[in-house]
């Protein structure tokens, strides 16, 4: 796939793009991110979505960094789509209307990350109680946990 | 779990079939460690399935960010738990990517040997425990009885049978041990035989063919839609190997095939899966008769422990071995999505390094994950009876799931 074809047929959408050991990543502005993924799937035959997941550059501003590692087995590539997102306004829309298997790994990345996606047909957390206050998976968290007092249940 | 009222007695007989939610799981015995199904159902037909996962959840990705790369190796292993040496594989390869690693010869194919091993492993696994949820209770015993073997051999290779970590980022952790060609040769000549076993008790046994022919179907692209990989995916049609198609560890110099079928149901898994066994066998054979001489471990000092011997009489060797054991090693800034095709599927370790010795972030994509979340396509609209063998047929591990 080239880049400059993504970038003719949805003008604006690739703010950077770089490839680090034979592996390319695309930095899409989150606002056309659901209309490059549909080029992508329908134009490019990108017909899997391999995964979606985020990375806390906490305390860099645009904090969160949301990655969708993208497949075309036809094609035999793979392709990474990144959207950063700021701590205050962390919401993006979902794709789950373009590859349905997004769903569950939005729901990850909405448990552990506290990110917000728009039009997400179920989100609620996935791996932690319902009851969970806070975001593990966030760098401000701490890795043995926040105290959590059983007394108090 | 929600009660249904079920006192029929008191129903009146013309009164609209009532809905009933059943709840599967978390502690039942086809659900292979802890996974909760809500099942809606109208009679006995599935009218919506649901998973509730999370039971497992360990926060393994938590923990990468605080250990040193070479650490995490022992974590990876904790993940699949039924293919431990294929998840340190992925992690490994992703990291020596990183770090742009030239690994050995031997090392790749000792790796292509275990990794094969471990796939027979793990699919004697899902074959006895599949067939045993549909009744069919001496395959297993015949599956455990293999994989036995395949256990000592691990055993024998690093001193463990299940969590082996054997692999580590630049090669190997130990030199192979002495006599194993013999151990491992006389696994794999007789094992073909074996797989012959478990078709004499399966391939043409009616009860087996009705139980799982036509049942837990769906199309291969609602099946690709939804995240699902690897054998799955073959028995729908789809000749994808990532063996194949990305190869890794030197896999393009092995002769084998992608076994396919185009039914999509769960005797047709089963099929890909127990052709998966032989031509797995036939891998172990060719890195058997042919495995390269040479080093086990990659020439790079800054990442690989020096050998004891250099350790106690070499200076240099020392301040090395004295720098990877406390502080570890850098990786330089960057990151790296590696897949490999583990027994379930598209495995694969995305790790993000910010130039330290510890991960910024990996994210772990598991086969089973994806496969899990195209069961409801599988069972909507079918027996509850057939969701046992739906179920049994992604052949999902919980710890890759909920990792």
């Amino acid at each position: 796939m080239s880049e400059n074809a993504l970038a003719e047929a949805v003008p604006g959408s690739v703010l950077a793009s770089s490839v680090h050991r034979g592996q390319t990543s695309l930095e899409i502005a989150p606002a056309q991110l659901v209309e490059v993924c549909l080029f992508l799937r329908d134009q490019q035959r990108f017909n899997r979505l391999s995964g979606v997941t985020a990375v806390d550059w906490y305390p860099t501003e645009p904090r969160f960094e949301i990655v969708y590692l993208v497949h075309s087995i036809e094609c035999n590539e793979r392709l990474r789509l990144k959207c950063r997102l700021p701590s205050g306004h962390a919401e993006i829309e979902s794709v789950t209307g373009v590859w349905p298997g997004a769903n569950w790994y939005e729901r990850e990345v909405f448990d552990l990350f506290g990110v917000v996606f728009l039009n997400h047909p179920d989100l609620r957390r996935i791996m932690m109680p319902e009851t969970w206050e806070g975001h593990p998976l966030r760098k401000d968290y701490p890795v043995t946990g926040l105290k959590y007092d059983y007394t108090q249940e | 779990m929600s009660e249904p009222e079920t006192n029929i007695a008191e129903t009146p007989a013309d009164a609209a079939p009532r809905r009933m939610t059943l709840n599967m799981g978390p502690q039942h015995p086809s659900t292979h460690g802890v996974l909760r199904m809500v099942l809606e159902l109208d009679g006995e037909t599935i009218t919506k399935a649901g998973c509730d996962i999370g039971y497992l959840h360990t926060g393994i990705e938590k923990e990468f960010e605080a250990k040193l790369y070479q650490q995490n190796v022992t974590l990876t292993d904790r993940i699949d738990y039924l293919c431990p040496l294929i998840n340190n594989l992925c992690y490994c390869l992703a990291v020596e990517k990183l770090l742009d690693l030239e690994i050995p010869p031997a090392a790749q194919w000792m790796r292509v040997m275990l990794g094969e091993l471990t796939r027979i492993n793990s699919h004697l696994v899902w074959l006895g425990t599949h067939s045993m949820d549909l009744g069919a209770m001496s395959v297993f015993l015949y599956c455990f009885r293999e994989r036995e073997e395949i256990l000592r051999i691990f055993e024998m290779f690093s001193g463990q049978r299940m969590m082996t970590s054997y692999f580590r980022i630049g090669g190997l952790a130990l030199e192979p041990p002495r006599g194993w060609q013999q151990a491992v040769g006389k696994f794999i000549d007789a094992f073909p035989s074996h797989v012959d076993e478990y078709e004499e008790l399966l391939t043409k046994n009616p009860i087996w063919m009705h139980r799982t022919q036509g049942v837990g179907r769906a199309s291969l692209e609602d099946l690709i839609a939804h995240g699902v990989t690897g054998p799955m995916l073959r028995a729908a049609g789809l000749a994808w190997d990532i063996r194949k198609s990305e190869p890794y560890s030197s896999y393009q110099k092995f002769d084998f095939e992608i076994p396919t079928r185009t039914e999509g149901d769960v005797y047709a898994r089963y099929q890909v899966r127990v052709e998966e066994l032989r031509q797995s066998a036939r891998i172990v054979k060719q890195a058997l008769d042919g495995m390269p001489a040479g080093p086990w471990e990659a020439d790079a000092p800054h990442v690989v422990l020096p050998d004891r011997e250099k350790m106690k009489t070499q200076m240099e060797a020392l301040i090395y071995h004295f720098k990877i054991v406390t502080e570890g090693f850098r990786v330089p800034a960057g990151e790296v999505y590696q897949v490999v095709e583990s027994p379930r599927g598209e495995m694969g370790y995305y790790v993000v390094s910010d130039g330290t010795a510890r991960p910024y972030r990996v994210f772990i994509h598991g086969p089973s994950f994806g496969n899990l979340q195209g069961l409801p396509k599988m069972v909507e609209g079918r027996l509850v009876a057939d969701a046992i063998a739906a179920l049994g047929s992604t052949d999902f591990v919980l710890g890759d799931v909920d990792r």
